[in-house]
């Protein structure tokens, strides 16, 4: 089932916590809202759910409005950051809830609920776990019931509030990869919260980025990360290194007397070299290197005193012998200007 | 948790034996006085002349009538305040509305006002001179000194027990568990039985039971509304000052051991419903 979410407003006292959303999402994706917190991801996800009421536009499944409808008629799955799974319930009556508590025409027979609460339990490979407490389970585990528990009432839409918060990292990653299958599976159109980046960018297929209150930008993950439209989004979707800077005649240049203009590089696009590669090289002094890791990072500084992060392959790191102290060039490979927030080059 | 702990705790963190047994000399001496020896006095002479004398105490129609009146006033006033309870606590754990802080206030209004100010007030509003008095004598009905005033000032000074108890429990609980089966397609009633109301049971129940040991003990603003009418209006606490002052002293220590009786099984209940959450807090973590 599509959603379309047209012009929300949300405030609570003052603070606005959407100031004019619109997002649409097409039948059967799998979308991220990502952002800081604050920034209304949340907020807005409740409100497509109908646990809270927008102040103002309008939500629509399948272009049907529903914004007067309550979160019982929306028919959605929702599961929560700490799971709120029923506390005096076995993981069996958990799944089971959303089935039983149907009026008695529509309510399945009890064999029909037992056995499409054991198939859902399947789906989660907890099977041997229905007779166990929630207390009983990991954190992991939980949330899988969470998820299994949206699922049995065959929601239109599926939920998601920062799922693997509340989760280590190890544990994170592979549900991760299972909530990505499982949604090829099952198919239903889902939406989940995310503040990390990683996380948003690795298993969607679109992402919204958001930010005080607003949607910044909306796409693909290579599309928001390749080409980042405004300076928040380029800066939330990695490390980056900020110069002031001024175009001349089509070409940039850092300048760090330069106004207006800010120039943000990743790391990974900074080319490092004995020899000015070109006129835009920067001359700087490496102050540390750490060589820990698939990538060998290097902080240097440059005759103004800024701070630069530099990442290389190892190799590349091998063939260089750079040391510490060392003065070298850095060459930005690729770079984004932003002039007021927004992409101009 | 403390059980955990080395046998041996490094002298820095604890006190010497010394001070610890003073401390706890002093806490059983204290409780001595004031609680046990009384207790155990009011057993010893309602039990002084024999098991005889003390099952004869039960036996004078008035003591009778009294027992009958105060089960009947808790089996009014604990429903309604159950009733009122939840709803209260509910309100306020998981509900964000204007007033709630007053809400607050006006729940424990009760705990702060002397009973004999609220039996006053009672008389104030529904005696003979009091301001709807007129009204129903005009219409033949009697609220002071009758059982509706007593049943009425029950429910006032119990009324804080049960939601004093369920608040804490449902405002540490939050939203989350409604919100799921909500979206889960349960409407509020089964939502409230199956999810909220489980999760509470027990502070439930403890509430109930001190919100009835306070109806069948209160003394103060039953005794303002009653009217002592013997046979007719007075409950057993009344019952026992009137006995007391009869010089009757087995009888009216007997319908006090009912009493006693009654605040030691409210404390057994009490204990278990701590053990059995401590039980489950264990479980949890």
């Amino acid at each position: 089932m599509s959603i379309a979410v047209r012009n929300v407003v949300k405030k609570f006292g003052t603070f606005t916590a959407l100031d004019n959303v619109s997002l649409d999402i097409p039948d059967g994706r799998l979308v991220a809202l990502l952002g800081p917190s604050g920034s209304g991801k949340t907020t807005l996800l409740r409100i497509i759910a109908g646990l809270e009421n927008a102040d103002g536009g309008e939500v629509s499944f399948d272009g049907r409005d529903v914004s007067r409808r309550s979160a019982r008629e929306r028919r959605v799955g929702f599961v929560f950051q700490h799971y709120a799974l029923f506390r005096h319930m076995t993981v069996f009556e958990n799944v089971a809830f959303g089935l039983r508590v149907r009026s008695r025409e529509v309510r399945p027979t009890k064999d029909a609920i037992r056995a499409r609460v054991f198939e859902l339990l399947d789906l989660i490979q907890l099977r041997n776990q229905a007779g166990r407490l929630p207390s009983q389970l990991s954190g992991g585990q939980r949330q899988r019931v969470a998820l299994a528990r949206a699922l049995a009432v065959e929601p239109s839409v599926l939920l998601l509030d920062e799922p693997f918060g509340a989760l280590d990292a190890k544990v994170r990653q592979e549900l991760r990869r299972w909530l990505r299958q499982l949604h090829d599976e099952v198919g239903v159109t889902s939406v989940f919260v995310t503040h990390d980046q990683e996380e948003a960018l690795e298993v969607a297929d679109a992402v919204a980025v958001m930010n005080g209150g607003r949607i910044e930008q909306v796409g693909t993950p290579e599309e928001v990360y390749r080409r980042p439209v405004s300076s928040f989004v380029y800066n939330f979707l990695g490390n980056v290194n900020l110069f002031h800077g001024r175009i001349d005649a089509g070409t940039t240049r850092i300048d760090r007397e330069a106004t207006g203009h800010l120039v943000f590089v990743r790391p990974h696009d900074l080319e490092i070299a004995r020899r000015p590669a070109s006129s835009s090289s920067l001359h700087v002094t490496i102050e540390h290197i750490n060589a820990a890791g698939p990538v060998v990072k290097v902080e240097a500084t440059t005759e103004w005193g800024a701070l630069v992060r530099v990442e290389l392959p190892q190799q590349r790191f091998a063939d260089l012998a750079l040391t510490k102290g060392e003065k070298i060039f850095i060459t930005p490979r690729d770079l984004a200007v932003f002039a007021d927030g927004r992409r101009v080059s | 948790m403390v059980s955990a702990l080395p046998a041996t705790t490094p002298a820095a963190v604890s006190e010497s034996p010394l001070v610890k047994r003073l401390l706890v000399g002093i806490c059983i001496a204290f409780l001595g006085i004031f609680l046990l020896v009384p207790l155990g006095c009011v057993f010893a002479v309602a039990l002084g002349h024999g098991i005889g004398a003390y099952l004869a105490s039960f036996r004078g129609p008035d003591t009778l009538a009294s027992i009958r009146l105060t089960l009947l006033a808790s089996a009014i006033a604990v429903p309604c305040n159950l009733v009122f309870g939840v709803a209260a606590a509910w309100a306020i754990g998981k509900f964000e509305f204007f007033g709630k802080g007053l809400l607050i206030s006006l729940v424990d209004l009760p705990f702060s006002i002397s009973p004999v100010v609220a039996g006053l007030t009672y008389v104030l509003l529904f005696g003979s001179h009091g301001w709807f008095g007129g009204w129903l004598s005009a219409h033949n009905v009697q609220i002071i000194f009758a059982v509706p005033g007593i049943v009425l000032a029950t429910i006032f000074v119990t009324f804080p027990f049960v939601a004093r108890e369920l608040l804490p429990m449902m405002t540490a609980q939050g939203n989350d568990e409604e919100e799921a089966a909500l979206t889960l397609g349960a409407n509020g009633w089964q939502t409230f039985l199956k999810v909220t109301l489980p999760n509470v049971k027990w502070a439930l129940l403890y509430g109930v039971i001190l919100c009835n040991a306070r109806a069948m003990g209160e003394f103060g603003a039953v005794s303002v509304v009653s009217g002592h009418i013997r046979g007719l209006t007075n409950t057993m606490p009344l019952q026992i000052e009137v006995l007391y002052n009869d010089y009757l002293f087995v009888p009216a220590f007997a319908v006090a051991s009912l009493l006693a009786l009654l605040a030691l099984a409210t404390l057994v209940v009490k204990s278990a419903v701590e053990w059995r959450s401590a039980v489950l807090e264990r479980g949890a973590s």
